[in-house]
């Protein structure tokens, strides 16, 4: 029985009609006031599951607990107590924030007495008080975000969804809605599913992260062991000439792998090496470098090891199958 | 929470919608007014026709723009909700407790409300242009009813398209067929004196025709039982087709447990 405000999800399927399976098997849970970041490229599955999980779309097999009811016999009860913001903050233009919130508030049961009220408190909250009787129609795309997060959590839900709430952001507002929802947690208590394309919102704000690649999650644990699991750092050389690259990649095999990088030469340490090590034999060989850095791993490489693949690589894949998908 | 205050919360926000868009507000007003404008100039000469009913030839085409009018609140209706599906607000909807039916009420109440002004506003027009409602006050009652009634048909057919196709482009490019209806109909000539066979066959066929002659019968004739028979069943037959297609396809595009 998952816990009343977790996340317990087993052997989840979903497949549609003409298509490969979005989701493929996935099992994991959610602790009571966790944050789970919910890492992958586009077209991986995260949104899926999201539908899934909130009950806007059936399963094709598995099954998935949200607060403690089935997602698939309990919707009513579900959606009664988790917060939703998609991916696509769906508002009416032609309304004001505060119409929206009216209007959610009455679809969720929030008493007449307390609308007025509750409204008024989310939109200090977000920081929409200002804005609050403007059509959301000349709202940025950092205060349209905003309001989604307000509308999700009018009827104070104990579980949160938010699909890729920062996608589109400016660094500014991106950084603004971390610290709403990092409060959030903090504060309230609220039990957290995110899923993002970004890796540094899943390290900044995630508990735990658990990566997804064509439907099967890869990878799970907290930021910090998943990038212990790769363990070593990574160098990046620049060369100062581009006709240098060759030597300079050659050169860099005397101390580990090399690694894929259209930017710079890059090899993943051995163990016991160092960056003063490379640095002397620079020097001894008269290797001409612009600049050269070392790197701790990031989520990056952990999705790198476990897909073959960087995660920027993969979201061009699926932009491209999607552009081939159009095609046909 | 009281379906009541769902259904409410939905229409409300339907009409504030469309209030605060006035080009989904003043052509459905004011085009019907206009062609009815532009055809009584034109036709008037019809008026000397033997066995045409009144004198009047306002009078008699007064009637075209409540149905027209209606049709112009179904592609509206159909383009706002498919809108919705496409930006996702209906997914919105969705998550909270709305009942499937209270959106679909909702929805419908919003374009019934709208309904109306455009049949209080025709009844002005007329009334200020000296036109004599021969069914009187009761039969203006009865039109209002019956514009609430065709507006709630043709609004279900609105929204029948939008849940079955969800692209709003997709219903604007019915609007033209919707309009063939409307044309072969007895709207500018009263079937018995349509001289071109297959038209008047048409429009003898037409249900459109019936809707017509009952919102004319209570305008030029007063109470013709018949007329209204027709218009009321052709209208009740249309809503309760509509509203059965309609919830059939607000349940196949809301998959939500």
């Amino acid at each position: 029985m998952t816990e009343a405000n977790g996340i317990e999800v087993v052997g989840l399927v979903r497949e549609y009609r003409k298509g490969p399976r979005a989701v493929d098997g996935i099992d994991l849970s959610v602790a009571p006031g966790e944050i789970y970041g919910f890492l992958g490229p586009n077209g991986a599955g995260k949104s899926t599951t999201v539908h899934v999980l909130t009950t806007l779309l059936p399963p094709t097999a598995g099954t998935a607990r949200v607060g403690g009811y089935d997602v698939v016999k309990d919707g009513p009860k579900v959606r009664s107590l988790i917060g939703v913001a998609l991916q696509e903050a769906a508002l009416d233009p032609l309304l004001t924030a505060r119409d929206h919130l009216r209007l959610q508030a009455t679809l969720q049961g929030v008493p007449k007495e307390q609308r007025q009220e509750r409204a008024d408190e989310l939109l200090r909250r977000v920081g929409l008080a200002d804005a609050a009787d403007r059509k959301v129609r000349g709202y940025s795309g950092g205060m349209k975000r905003r309001l989604d997060l307000a509308l999700a959590l009018v009827h104070r839900p104990r579980i949160l969804f938010l699909d890729e709430p920062t996608t589109g952001l400016d660094p500014q507002s991106r950084t603004a809605l971390w610290e709403e929802v990092a409060s959030l947690r903090r504060e309230a208590g609220v039990t957290i599913f995110l899923t993002t394309q970004y890796l540094e919102e899943a390290d900044v704000l995630a508990d735990r992260v658990g990566i997804i690649d064509r439907g099967k999650i890869v990878a799970e644990g907290t930021p910090a062991d998943l990038k212990a699991e790769i363990g070593r750092p990574s160098v990046h050389a620049i060369p100062r000439r581009e006709e240098d690259r060759a030597t300079i990649a050659a050169f860099l095999t005397r101390f580990g792998e090399p690694l894929e990088s259209a930017r710079d030469v890059a090899v993943r340490l051995r163990e016991g090496l160092g960056l003063t090590d490379i640095v002397r034999a620079v020097d001894a060989d008269g290797i001409d470098v612009l600049d050269l850095e070392l790197r701790a791993p990031t989520l990056d490489d952990v999705f790198l090891a476990k897909t073959g693949r960087t995660l920027e690589g993969a979201a061009e894949e699926a932009e491209e199958a999607e552009e081939v998908k159009r095609l046909r | 929470m009281s379906s009541l205050a769902q259904v409410g919360a939905i229409a409300r926000r339907s009409l504030v919608r469309t209030s605060r868009q006035p080009a989904s507000v003043i052509p459905p007003l004011v085009f019907p007014v206009l062609l009815m404008a532009v055809n009584t100039g034109g036709l008037r000469a019809s008026t000397e026709l033997p066995g045409f009913p009144t004198a009047s030839f306002l009078a008699f085409a007064l009637a075209v723009p409540f149905i027209q009018g209606a049709l112009f609140s179904t592609m509206n209706a159909g383009t706002d909700l498919a809108r919705d599906i496409q930006t996702g607000f209906v997914n919105r909807l969705s998550l909270t407790a709305l009942r499937d039916w209270a959106l679909l009420v909702g929805q419908l109440a919003g374009v019934v409300a709208l309904g109306m002004v455009q049949v209080v506003f025709y009844i002005a027009v007329g009334l200020t242009a000296g036109v004599r409602f021969e069914s009187g006050l009761a039969g203006i009652a009865v039109l209002l009813v019956y514009g609430a009634l065709v507006a709630l048909a043709f609004g279900a057919l609105g929204a029948w398209l939008a849940f079955r196709t969800g692209n709003g482009e997709a219903i604007q490019a019915l609007f033209p067929v919707l309009f063939v209806f409307l044309f072969i109909s007895s709207m500018n000539t009263p079937r018995n004196l349509i001289g071109v066979d297959w038209f008047r066959v048409a429009a003898t066929l037409n249900p459109v025709s019936y809707m017509i002659e009952c919102v004319r019968s209570l305008i030029i004739t007063g109470w013709d039982w018949q007329a209204l028979g027709l218009g009321f069943g052709f209208v009740l037959a249309l809503g309760l087709a509509s509203l059965t297609l309609a919830s059939r396809a607000l349940r196949t595009r809301l998959t939500r447990t």
